[in-house]
């Protein structure tokens, strides 16, 4: 009986259901936003396999099979910034999980001049990233800066030259966009947090949980969804970042900064359009390769808490 | 919490945002008073001569007043482009949500290749260059529509769908064809992600170096970002008049910040993080 009263509306309804589904959700809603981005963005990708693969004038294109990839590969220079990407994702990405979800706790809690607080760490995301690399390059200059002034009236030694040494550079750029970044990945956190019911604080609170319990047993795995949500934007961002390295070092000193989006800078600026698009390809490969299996992974864990 | 532990932890908290977040703001604004020489020593001092607003016109009158152009420039680019990216995205992730059809799997693919996969730049150039929209503001708008997009509709769609189905019956059942439900209903009820929206791709569009540099290249259409790189080389040393330019630009986005501050969170909290 039961079923079958719910079996007969179920075969007449979805025809009428589909009617005037069509008709209220047209299908050409698809069409301006899908133009835009298949014409400009899908095109330009499939295309890159192909001129990947030629040396390239933007007029011609003469087909050199693997020449650029194997250029790509031998060259200290280039392969040095597969490394520097590579670093650079994960040094910027996992700084902001650990940072982003201390600050957003702190934020959370029932704490004076959390509004302003919460203003202030939001700051730096409003600075364009070559303002921010400009104003770094100033504040850690070697000699004048005020990092090192502040670091010799400490230590009574000379400050490190921050973007200036080899061996700093890459990771002094990832710690200034640490600085710009953080921001963001703690509004993510707030509001992550701010979506957890109260209901669970106040039962452990009942149990006698203390702050460490209830930031081990509740916040950490129910803002789950916030740090896969941060993880794969700032691995994104930083596999791909090219504004904040270029205002800062452009690559250097010598090739020790430079990251795969600056390498495909610096060879389309020098008129090597087959060269970059390589580079292009090599990223694409390199981020998908890390980000898309890592998402899977991310979102398979959270449907199973 | 203890009355002490909120104290404690909110002094804390106040030292720590005071010197990693706010002495750096405080340097950018004191440099930008001071006067060449005296911003040349890159000390963190008050000004001994306030010169903020000579520096101010200074740096909008360099270069034959190419900051102006700039701003037009980038305010054109921001609002355009954004409007765009809400309308476009909007359409297309309340069909998405709607709308059972064979596409569904193929869209949700592109949106995420469009989150994961970087632009290739020279091969979108080609593109740009075949359709006569390289070099000018109208292509750079729909460049940023483009790379745009698959985030507005991810944050949209998670928002549409806790809009219930029985608002749209009800605009269908008064006679609303498509359009008039779209627009009239369901886009005036997205307005707290269309707030987060705008403000996350504002910033992001405005604050975009990358972009501008690679498809509308030329002084003549510089945005706001580009100015700042121009600035660097021309006044090797006036650091006052770079500081300056920091500030000027950084404002807008500053003003905007300060106006939709909590809307930003509820909407990231509706859409973002839940779906």
């Amino acid at each position: 009986m039961h079923s079958e009263a719910t079996a007969r509306p179920k075969t007449a309804a979805p025809r009428a259901v589909a009617r005037h589904v069509e008709r209220s959700y047209p299908l050409w809603f698809y069409i301006p936003g899908g133009l835009v981005y298949v014409v400009l963005f899908i095109v330009p990708t499939l295309l890159s396999f192909y001129f990947a693969f030629t040396r390239w004038t933007l007029f011609d294109s003469t087909f050199v099979g693997f020449d650029n990839f194997i250029q790509f590969f031998a060259e200290p220079g280039l392969i040095g910034s597969l490394k520097n990407t590579l670093v650079y994702g994960v040094v910027t990405s996992a700084s902001k999980v650990v940072l982003g979800m201390l600050l957003a706790v702190l934020l959370s809690g029932p704490i004076i001049a959390r509004g302003y607080l919460r203003s202030v760490t939001f700051f730096p995301v409003l600075v364009s990233a070559v303002g921010v690399g400009l104003t770094f390059q100033v504040l850690l200059d070697p000699f004048n800066g005020v990092v090192n002034q502040v670091w010799t009236a400490i230590t009574g030694a000379d400050g490190p030259g921050w973007l200036t040494n080899p061996d700093l550079a890459l990771l002094s750029v990832a710690a200034i966009d640490v600085w710009k970044g953080v921001g963001l990945a703690t509004l993510i956190y707030i509001a992550g947090i701010a979506a957890i019911p109260n209901e669970y604080f106040e039962a452990a609170r009942v149990d006698g949980a203390g702050a460490w319990q209830q930031f081990r047993s509740i916040i950490l795995p129910l803002s789950f969804p916030a740090t896969s949500t941060v993880i794969l934007l700032s691995l994104i961002g930083g596999l791909r970042s090219f504004d904040l390295i270029w205002s800062t070092t452009q690559g250097g000193p010598g090739f020790s900064s430079d990251v795969i989006a600056s390498v495909i800078y610096k060879q389309y600026q020098a008129g090597f359009y087959g060269l970059s698009t390589a580079g292009n390809v090599i990223l694409f490969l390199v981020v998908t390769a890390i980000v898309y299996p890592l998402s899977r992974w991310l979102n398979s864990k959270e449907t199973s808490l | 919490m203890r009355k002490s532990a909120r104290w404690g932890i909110g002094i804390g908290g106040i030292l720590f945002t005071t010197v990693f977040f706010l002495v750096p703001f405080a340097f950018i604004f004191t440099m930008s008073a001071k006067t060449g020489p005296e911003a040349a020593r890159l000390q963190f001092s008050w000004p001994t001569e306030f010169v903020l607003w000579e520096n101010i016109v200074a740096v909008f009158q360099a270069r034959n007043y190419m900051l102006i152009v700039a701003f037009i420039n980038s305010f054109t680019l921001t609002v355009f482009s954004v409007a765009l990216m809400v309308v476009f995205g909007a359409m297309v992730a309340y069909v998405l949500d709607r709308r059972k059809s064979r596409l569904n799997g193929l869209i949700n693919a592109a949106i995420l290749a469009g989150l994961i996969v970087p632009p290739a730049v020279v091969p979108t150039i080609w593109v740009m260059q075949s359709l006569g929209i390289f070099k000018t503001l109208f292509g750079l708008i729909l460049i940023e529509v483009a790379f745009g997009l698959s985030f507005t509709i991810l944050v949209m769609r998670a928002f549409i769908a806790t809009i219930p189905r029985e608002i749209d019956e009800a605009a269908i059942v008064d006679g609303a064809g498509p359009l008039r439900l779209f627009f009239r209903v369901i886009l005036p009820l997205l307005k707290p992600t269309i707030v987060t929206i705008v403000v996350v791709q504002s910033i992001f569009v405005f604050n975009d170096f990358q972009n501008p540099l690679y498809f509308l290249p030329g002084d003549a259409n510089a945005t706001v970002q580009l100015t700042l790189f121009n600035f660097q080389s021309q006044f090797v040393t006036s650091y006052n008049l770079l500081f300056t330019n920091i500030l000027v630009i950084t404002i807008p986005m500053l003003v905007m910040y300060l106006i939709f501050q909590r809307q930003i969170v509820s909407g990231m909290t509706a859409g973002a993080v839940k779906g």
